[in-house]
């Protein structure tokens, strides 16, 4: 009888074409998804005349630079980031999603929809927040630009396997308490280096329980804990999301990939590096008060007291008071989308609280794609925005790194569902605080860091 | 890339946790092409005040010549950008020494000749408190794993792949044609296993 497996072994095993005396792998990569960032890649490709390996299982998609202002004039350089892209797009015949495309959006958020990501892929790009894609029990990991111009190459990659580590959440999460709290949780618990050198894999009811939109959020954190692969394996959720995409399998190819895909779980018996726990029920709506996803507490909670020389310039940058409560903080303005919080589901429960409310302060909402866009204006979401004076916008990358000049000013203060909340991430001296779609919701009703659940009260959720 | 195992050259401190990608180079910098260098945006916006004008008091600015960061934990964490490595690499830095780096950071070093040195947090106050008034010139050799300065010689820790690939400065691209048939078997036994890999959209 075999040892008993975790699902990374499994996806490590399937992938493995060999593996050098020091213990690195080569590994077949399924899917390689390149965006305007990834112009350092092609640089070397060209540099040595080399070509892409695998054209058809190469794709491009325009999202960091995009501007979520569609038909207004765009800058030069951005522009030119977004033409490099389309350029080398054509020049090695990689499917491509431009601005014109009515599937275009952030990578994270296409893959998935066009059913490129897939239970038992390996998934390359160019992004840190490539983890993501782990929500479908793929290995998916995110790659710097000289592994980008290996994968082009070669349709390989060299890598470490990582040790296993499990986060196991049990238990029901309570209302207004979503994915997003469940990671800033978890790694205001374990650390940003909690889970360095490791692949997670997610496991108990309460991530069971999660729609995909959900497993992805989740999934997407993982590198902000220091873990470069998250992962949950596929289950009826799974499937029911995957089938009918437009390069899902089908017909018997459908029913064999299923089989296949019924067997990427972790053996009862298979041990882990790390084993962590956490109850679902004492997950309160989580935010950040400073300059890294660890430096997160429940909404309730108060500001540190106990201050290291790291908390102290966290505060002093966020311009905080130690010791004062978290809620009540003021906001000057705010920001829905991302590839960790920019799917319907994120926009249908921001909508849920801005319904018939005003928003007190500025802000923009980003769906994170065409087509989530399309299906929140089929559903009236963006005019429950608008009606709350927020802005309904394109989709793509937008202020959750500002590379296509949406940017939060110097000394201001936003509440945003985004990913990371490092110095200067949405702007020169911008003061990010990261929470869930429903809690930026509550500050943009409020004006201020506030608890969404009082907000829910009497609402359909 | 050119491979080494000795280098000698000024440390300085900056002595801060979280040092993350976003720190390192800034996103607005980052559709400028390699030729042109990346070295003036290392750490712009930490290093300049809002007129963009450099901060004296600054490590990186006071000293001339740095090739050696001694930084806090969980240096480069954050993003994929490998913009952050050339940032360091063309600013003249070869080693950043800490007690901890961000994964995706760590193997895009290794990859533009940057040794990620893991330290223990014991010997990190150490290397701290002798560098905490003044930058100094710290040894680093790969074949041994140490860092010496002054009478004191620190371990650090690197994986042996690449302690490897550093020494020799491979180039991986070359290294993998070496194994073209291994992975053209591969894919020919995945295309007949999985043949759903290989996808053709609905028309």
């Amino acid at each position: 009888m075999s040892a008993p497996q975790t699902l990374l072994d499994r996806l490590w095993s399937s992938h493995e074409i060999l593996q050098r005396d020091d213990g690195t792998s080569l590994l077949w990569v399924d899917r390689h998804l390149v965006h305007e960032g990834s112009h350092h890649a092609f640089a070397k490709l060209a540099a040595r005349k080399a070509h892409v390996a695998e054209p058809s299982l190469t794709f491009a998609v325009v999202d960091h630079y995009a501007p979520t202002r569609r038909g207004r004039d765009v800058a030069p350089d951005i522009a030119g980031m977004m033409k490099t892209l389309e350029d080398n797009a054509r020049a090695h015949d990689l499917t491509l999603y431009d601005l014109d495309h009515p599937a275009q959006g952030i990578v994270h958020v296409v893959g998935p929809e066009q059913g490129l990501t897939l239970p038992g892929l390996l998934i390359n790009c160019g992004d840190s927040h490539t983890s993501t894609h782990g929500a479908f029990g793929a290995l998916a990991f995110g790659i710097g630009a000289t592994e980008v111009a290996h994968v082009l190459s070669t349709q390989t990659v060299w890598q470490r396997k990582p040790d296993a580590m499990r986060i196991t959440v049990d238990g029901t999460l309570g209302p207004g308490v979503s994915a997003k709290d469940i990671a800033l949780n978890w790694i205001a618990r374990l650390g940003t280096s909690g889970a360095q050198g490791h692949a997670i894999e997610y496991a108990g009811s309460a991530v069971r329980g999660l729609s995909m939109e959900g497993r992805m959020t989740l999934c997407n954190l993982s590198i902000e804990g220091g873990a470069r692969f998250g992962m949950v394996a596929p289950d009826a959720v799974t499937l029911d999301y995957i089938k009918g995409r437009p390069f899902a399998p089908k017909g018997p190819d459908w029913d064999r990939a299923v089989q296949l895909w019924d067997g990427l779980t972790s053996d009862t018996a298979a041990g882990f590096h790390k084993d962590v726990y956490f109850d679902a029920a004492e997950i309160a709506p989580t935010v950040t008060w400073g300059t890294s996803p660890e430096q997160a507490a429940p909404v309730t909670a108060n500001l540190p007291n106990d201050l290291t020389q790291t908390t102290t310039e966290a505060l002093e940058y966020m311009g905080l008071s130690p010791g004062a409560p978290i809620a009540g903080t003021p906001v000057d303005q705010v920001f829905i989308g991302s590839c960790t919080n920019g799917r319907i589901e994120d926009l249908r429960a921001a909508a849920a609280v801005l319904s018939g409310r005003r928003a007190r302060v500025p802000g923009i909402v980003s769906p994170g794609s065409a087509l989530v866009k399309m299906q929140a204006e089929q559903e009236g979401l963006d005019q429950i925005f608008s009606n709350a004076g927020l802005e309904w916008v394109a989709s793509g990358c937008s202020m959750c790194v500002g590379m296509n000049g949406d940017l939060v000013a110097a000394g201001k203060r936003c509440a945003s569902s985004t990913n990371r909340n490092f110095r200067g991430r949405q702007g020169r001296g911008a003061r990010t605080h990261l929470m869930s779609p429903a809690m930026v919701a509550a500050a943009a009703v409020t004006g201020a860091i506030s608890d969404v659940r009082p907000l829910l009260e009497g609402r359909a959720v | 890339m050119a491979g080494w195992t000795k280098h000698t050259g000024t440390a300085v401190l900056l002595a801060r946790d979280n040092i993350d990608t976003d720190q390192l180079i800034p996103a607005r910098f980052m559709s400028v092409p390699r030729s042109e260098g990346y070295g003036e945006y290392l750490l712009y916006d930490v290093r300049r005040d809002a007129t963009g004008q450099p901060e004296r008091d600054f490590p990186l600015n006071r000293v001339k010549g740095v090739s050696v960061l001694v930084a806090g934990q969980n240096f480069g964490s954050g993003s994929s950008r490998e913009a952050a490595v050339y940032a360091l690499v063309d600013a003249g830095i070869r080693a950043v020494i800490a007690p901890g780096f961000g994964d995706i950071f760590a193997g895009n070093a290794v990859n533009n000749g940057l040794l990620p040195a893991q330290v223990t947090p014991d010997d990190w106050q150490a290397l701290r408190n002798a560098l905490s008034d003044a930058p100094r010139d710290l040894s680093i050799d790969l074949a041994t794993l140490c860092i010496q300065g002054g009478d004191n010689t620190i371990p650090f820790q690197l994986s042996e792949n690449w302690r490897t690939k550093l020494i020799h400065g491979w180039d991986d691209i070359d290294l993998t044609l070496h194994h073209a048939d291994d992975i053209a078997r591969h894919r020919r036994a995945l295309h007949e296993r999985q043949p759903w890999v290989f996808p053709a959209p609905d028309a």
